[in-house]
């Protein structure tokens, strides 16, 4: 077991150090940075002033291995725009965009698990496309559009609900149903066949055969196995949710770490961009290591593997 | 003792409630290709034509219309039925250009994977942890942002961002096909490696990719429909149904219509290939990939 985590642990630092690569390249595709910060109406000489202050004159490769070590010790730089470092940048914005991550994971456990619990109960009958159809509407509804809607509906026309902004507890309702609606299709369609597995086996058929009820048999038997693989899943799907929060928050204006890379990439802000893109990706490879422990522990089979 | 007749399995395809969803779908990207191809020229209107004078005309159903703008006018007064019809067009040229880049990308990689083993598939199996790890709309907007917006980029960023389905499926429906006898006959036979990938495992898993293909389609539209949303995706006078969302939104509180038309034409057309592809995939009898 502890040589399974080890060979996690090391695939998903090969994996971060592949991302933190692809992330300085991404920054340098624009050719001269310095041109970009320095603004349309900058002179030749503020040109170079700000292309040795940020150390632009560097060879790539220094610049790289500087941004790699520094970012390793947790130092992601300093914001040219916000006159602040991107790792205060980013912790201040964080809560919210976790808030909202948790939020929607939440609200989109509410809906799967029912809905693909019932869909694997009654297999293959008219209950069964009715769900699969409610997960195809949820996977072509744009989020973006989706959100506009319930902006429209719920802020306007009832004015139940805050429009944008971050102060109260009801602000986090409409953007984590939107977030919400992004990760229920897979995670239905993973209960529903887990569900269905767990059904098919032995232990339900002696559970049949010992005389249980029906709700027992679903509930406290297969459920429970169909569970688990459902749960490390949804550690991956938050990864996935953190990462199309951007969206979400640019729609309901909710400051979190999305919106800030928003802003940052309009503003050619690209310590803070490529710092973004960095956290979110090792908190998604973080959680999928997480899943995939919690799934070895779980399951000695794949172990071995 | 009964004589045991063995029968060639009979398949019979029979007419399912799935079968009904395909044809709804197949029906509905036939009108969206047919406006595509032909709109413009049945619309008597241009996209790209303002007029200041006659600005956000409400469509036909509603108090006010005027029966010359069947779907209205936008906020420069363009004609809102011919910038549906253009962005049609861009929707369907972005979905099936970038299903082709990443397709070509994400079946080469699991072929090679999958057929390989060894130290190849886990490169294979490494990009595509990569892969997974890197938020999509976050990069694709960078990318846009450090570049500046124009159609080509777009295609090949989401191109190069979408294969990794294609790249899973391509693998697992590789790996087995490979032990399979008549990948052993063609072994024995004395083909080559090219001829075994592109001759015995290739057509053997087309119809998995076709079923990943049509839903990476419908993926790329949705995609290209946010990026364009959020400003960094199709430029600005071009009619992407996400732009035309955008470009609406100030107006979404007084006049909803704006939003509803791109909104609803683009949930329905992006329903109609999930349709095609679900379809697909019982027809073909592929299985759902996982």
């Amino acid at each position: 077991m502890v040589r399974f985590i080890l060979r996690r642990a090391a695939l998903g630092l090969l994996v971060a150090l592949t991302v933190m690569t692809l992330a300085f390249m991404l920054t340098r595709l624009s050719g001269d940075l310095a041109i970009s910060i320095a603004g349309p109406g900058a002179t030749q000489e503020d040109i170079e002033i700000i292309r040795k202050a940020y150390g632009l004159d560097q060879p790539l490769y220094i610049q790289f291995a500087s941004w790699i070590s520094r970012a390793l010790v947790g130092d992601l730089g300093n914001s040219y725009f916000f006159k602040d470092s991107v790792s205060n940048l980013i912790a201040a914005r964080m809560p919210i965009t976790m808030t909202l991550g948790l939020v929607g994971l939440g609200l989109a456990l509410l809906v799967s698990i029912p809905l693909g619990t019932l869909a694997a109960m009654r297999e293959g009958t008219w209950v069964d496309r009715a769900v699969t159809v409610v997960t195809m509407i949820g996977q072509a509804t744009p989020s973006f559009w989706f959100g506009l809607i319930l902006m429209i509906t719920f802020g306007l026309t009832l004015g139940w609900l805050p429009i944008s902004g971050t102060g109260s507890w009801q602000h986090f309702v409409m953007p984590g149903i939107v977030l919400a609606m992004t990760a229920t299709p897979a995670l239905t369609r993973l209960t529903r066949s887990g569900m269905i597995e767990a059904i098919a086996s032995d232990y339900i058929r002696t559970a049949r055969a010992k005389g249980l009820t029906r709700r027992s048999i679903i509930f406290k038997h297969a459920l429970r196995n169909a569970a688990i693989p459902v749960v490390s899943i949804a550690a991956v799907q938050l990864g996935f949710m953190l990462g199309g929060s951007i969206v979400v928050e640019t729609v309901f204006a909710l400051h979190g770490v999305g919106f800030l890379a928003w802003e940052s990439i309009a503003k050619n802000d690209f310590p803070v961009v490529q710092a973004v893109v960095l956290v979110l990706a090792t908190i998604y490879i973080c959680l999928t290591m997480l899943s995939d422990i919690l799934n070895a522990l779980l399951d000695p089979r794949i172990r071995s593997t | 003792m009964s004589i045991a007749i063995s029968l060639p399995p009979v398949r019979v395809r029979t007419f399912r409630v799935g079968n009904v969803g395909f044809w709804i779908g197949v029906a509905i990207c036939s009108v969206v290709v047919l406006a595509a191809v032909v709109g413009n020229a049945l619309v008597p209107h241009d996209p790209f034509a303002q007029n200041l004078n006659n600005r956000l005309v409400p469509p036909f159903w509603m108090e006010g219309s005027q029966p010359d703008h069947l779907l209205g006018t936008d906020q420069l007064g363009r004609d809102y039925l011919a910038r549906l019809v253009y962005g049609a067009r861009i929707s369907l040229l972005i979905g099936i250009t970038t299903m082709i880049v990443s397709g070509l990308i994400g079946t080469t990689l699991g072929i090679l994977g999958g057929y390989f083993g060894g130290i190849v598939d886990d490169v294979v199996l490494f990009l595509i942890t990569c892969r997974l790890s890197i938020p999509v709309v976050l990069v694709a907007l960078a990318v846009v942002g450090l570049l500046g917006s124009s159609l080509t980029l777009v295609i090949c960023t989401l191109g190069l961002l979408l294969w990794d389905r294609f790249a899973v499926v391509a693998r697992s429906t590789t790996m087995q096909v490979r032990s399979l006898d008549y990948m052993n006959a063609a072994m024995c036979a004395g083909a080559s490696t090219p001829r075994l990938l592109f001759r015995e495992i290739l057509p053997n898993i087309a119809s998995h990719l076709a079923v990943v293909a049509t839903l990476e389609i419908a993926l790329a539209i949705l995609f290209e429909a946010t990026l364009s949303f959020l400003g960094l995706g199709v430029p600005a006078p071009l009619p992407s149904w996400g732009l035309m969302i955008a470009e609406g939104k100030d107006y979404m509180f007084f006049s909803s219509w704006v939003i509803m038309i791109p909104g609803v034409t683009l949930f329905i057309f992006v329903m109609g290939v999930n349709f095609v592809g679900d379809g697909l995939r019982s027809l073909l009898g592929a299985e759902r990939p996982r």
